[in-house]
């Protein structure tokens, strides 16, 4: 690396006319959010006792957790195996996955009947049910994810703690605290970081088990026991897009240079991946003899030939060519490609490969559960600005370090 | 990061190593009560017999105390224009079908929960709030039930239902085998009212025995199927018919308890938690490798 990385809080203004537009649908979400509160999920969602899950289970929680999933692959590379080439881009993908998170666990409190009782999972086991397992373990990485982010909390503050009024005399002792906090968890941070790994791929495969108990009332294109299998590998296939796309984005929101050396560094690492997921799926689609299913024409064929044509096999094939890994345009759109590919699979195992037998019509989401879901999504990208603005999240070239001391965090002596 | 050694890895690996074992040794508790009793009751109807009185719907909302209008409107044939499904409002509910014997004498058939033996609902509730109980019976606990409403993607018969309605405290409905009146040694409520014993309460095993007798000497009068027997891994309720299940609207959910499948996926990851055991290790060592190569670089 030529340029010497550190990350700092971006200087730029919190609200622009971008800002205030996505500003204004978090607030009609939030709207919506208010009268399921208030008349129950009836009153603001197409659900009904045939399709009891819908849009907020399909894209809140299911896609969101994959989407997600940037966070525990760019830790994998960066910390478990070492890359330290890509330690700039760890803090971005570590804050993406914790606020996907944070944001599912909404989609999840909002869709449930009882929204308070969302802890109960915690003293009513049942281990035989995989939405406990997957509900443990987005409980258990949620909070590993608050914890690695918490250095990023202490870098910012330690020596800089400034309360004024009758509590400035608690600055010495905050200031401490940080202190002991963070080179506490610089010790134990590793323990973090290979439980988050863990977490994630138990959760992201235990989530292809949620359909397989549905049995026949799945499309027989999406319901198949490699389901977990499948689950986890297209997750991991879309970390590194993700975390692209989002790159390419913060870099032009904030007019600041995209680092195109790792972002390609990171694209070159996305076919082989993406191709195991494609095997695996063609080839339980051949095994299985589904491919039948193929040459009826309805909504199931249609939606399952775009999720394979548009978000892996033409992906695939971009990240492949040296030209689109060069190119920031076709990196963002081959990466967009994966990103649409597991956001429709995520959509086409929970909703439209679904089919109960006693449906009087298909389940379409209604305005109310659009706009919370697009909702949900504005108040993470402003929650996103928010820290970035405010935290040292985004790595920009710093000239005044010196070579040795290339991660060197405020106040602190390096050794 | 920078400044973790040997002796901290080890000594937080041992920790996770304590706090793991202590899970796994409450493995055993996390599981909602799933009795298979040999003297598990069930119900057998017969829908050759079954006149589409539907008392049966007025005993049942009278007995969960839920809203009925009078007993005489009840008398009215014209809801059998439409297919209805027990839902919220009503936890049984009787559909009439043509019947290709004799089209005088429609074949009515009175649906509600069949209390399978494996039931999908129970395997699947992430609280354990549904439970497979020794009469027979699977039921649903108000105080654990977090309305996720995952026991209604699992149902093989599309069976339990959710106030949808309600902001606060809604709740999932579905036929109980009148699991408060069994106890006192009421028959359930249904089978108490029909008046032409279409509904037969009895002892599971007892049930097929009866069944396969009446089919035996009524060859002409049933189809050789007991509904119920073996389907989705056999269910409480059972059902007799003169013509193919799959014309009376029964799903055909397979011989196979549901849960098998997600169940042995589910025990085969969490095997002792020596899979993600095992897989932690990896990183551990693969982490301490790469670092320990970094380093002499």
């Amino acid at each position: 690396m030529e340029n010497y990385m550190k990350p700092v809080p971006i200087q730029k203004k919190f609200f622009t006319p971008g800002v205030i537009i996505v500003a204004i649908v978090a607030l009609n979400g939030l709207a919506f959010l208010a009268g399921r509160f208030f008349f129950g999920l009836g009153a603001v969602t197409n659900l009904n006792n045939q399709y009891p899950w819908g849009l907020w289970i399909g894209v809140d929680v299911a896609a969101g957790v994959a989407l997600a999933a940037g966070g525990f692959t760019t830790a994998a590379l960066s910390h478990v195996i070492h890359k330290e080439e890509y330690h700039v881009i760890t803090r971005p993908a570590l804050l993406t996955a914790m606020l996907g998170y944070t944001f599912v666990a909404f989609g999840v409190s909002v869709d449930i009947g009882r929204w308070y009782d969302i802890w109960h999972p915690l003293i009513f086991w049942n281990g035989s049910s995989a939405l406990f397992e997957v509900g443990i373990c987005v409980m258990m990485y949620l909070t590993t994810l608050y914890i690695e982010f918490l250095p990023v909390v202490t870098e910012r503050f330690i020596g800089s703690v400034k309360l004024k009024g009758f509590i400035s005399f608690l600055n010495k002792p905050v200031d401490k605290l940080l202190r002991i906090l963070d080179s506490g968890l610089s010790k134990v941070m590793f323990f973090f970081i290979i439980l988050g790994v863990v977490l994630s791929t138990l959760h992201q495969s235990s989530l292809g088990t949620l359909m397989i108990i549905a049995g026949p009332k799945m499309h027989p294109l999406w319901q198949t026991p490699i389901l977990p299998l499948l689950f986890l590998l297209s997750a991991i296939s879309v970390g590194f897009p993700m975390v692209i796309f989002e790159s390419i984005i913060a870099s032009r929101s904030f007019g600041i240079k995209a680092e195109m050396e790792t972002l390609s560094g990171l694209g070159r690492m996305v076919p082989p991946i993406l191709g195991i997921f494609l095997a695996f799926k063609i080839g339980d689609m051949v095994i299985r003899g589904t491919f039948v299913y193929l040459t009826q024409f309805n909504l199931q064929s249609v939606m399952f030939i775009i999720e394979v044509l548009f978000g892996a096999i033409i992906p695939l094939r971009m990240f492949l060519s040296e030209a689109v890994l060069k190119s920031k345009v076709l990196l963002f759109i081959a990466s967009s490609l994966v990103i649409l590919g597991v956001l429709l699979n995520r959509i086409d195992n929970f909703i439209v490969a679904y089919k109960p037998p006693y449906s009087y019509g298909a389940y379409f989401p209604s305005f109310g559960e659009i706009s919370v879901t697009l909702g949900f999504i504005a108040l993470l990208v402003l929650a996103y600005r928010f820290i970035v603005i405010n935290f040292p999240v985004i790595s920009l070239p710093d000239k005044s370090l010196a070579p040795k001391t290339k991660f060197a965090i405020r106040g602190v002596k390096n050794d | 990061m920078q400044k973790q050694n040997r002796r901290d890895f080890l000594k937080t690996g041992a920790i996770l190593g304590t706090a793991i074992a202590g899970l796994s040794s409450n493995k055993t508790k996390a599981k909602p009560k799933e009795i298979l009793s040999d003297d598990r009751m069930g119900v057998l109807v017969d829908t050759t017999v079954c006149i589409g009185c539907r008392k049966c719907e007025w005993a049942c909302k009278t007995a969960h105390d839920l809203q009925t209008p009078s007993r005489d409107s009840y008398s009215d044939r014209s809801v059998f224009k439409e297919m209805r499904r027990p839902n919220e409002r009503a936890l049984t509910v009787v559909n009439e079908y043509s019947n290709p014997q004799n089209v005088y004498l429609p074949t009515d058939v009175k649906v509600q929960c069949m209390h399978c033996d494996h039931p999908a609902c129970v395997s699947a509730c992430i609280v354990g709030a549904m439970s497979k109980q020794e009469n027979g019976s699977v039921i649903w606990d108000t105080n654990k039930c977090i309305g996720c409403r995952y026991c209604m993607v699992a149902c093989p018969f599309q069976i339990p239902s959710f106030q949808y309605d309600k902001a606060l405290n809604p709740k999932i409905m579905k036929c109980d085998f009148c699991f408060e009146r069994t106890k006192q040694g009421k028959l359930p409520a249904c089978v108490e009212i029909c008046p032409v014993e279409t509904l037969t309460y009895g002892p599971r095993s007892e049930l097929i025995r009866i069944a396969r007798e009446k089919i035996k000497r009524n060859p002409d009068r049933y189809i050789n199927h007991i509904y119920g027997e073996t389907e989705a891994g056999g269910t409480s309720w059972m059902y007799l018919a003169n013509q193919d299940f799959a014309k009376l609207a029964f799903p055909k959910p397979g011989d196979k308890p549901m849960p098998g499948t997600s169940e042995s996926i589910q025990h085969g990851i969490f095997a002792y938690f020596v899979p993600p055991v095992s897989l932690y290790a990896i990183l551990g060592g693969i982490m301490w490798i790469t670092k320990k190569r970094n380093e002499s670089e």
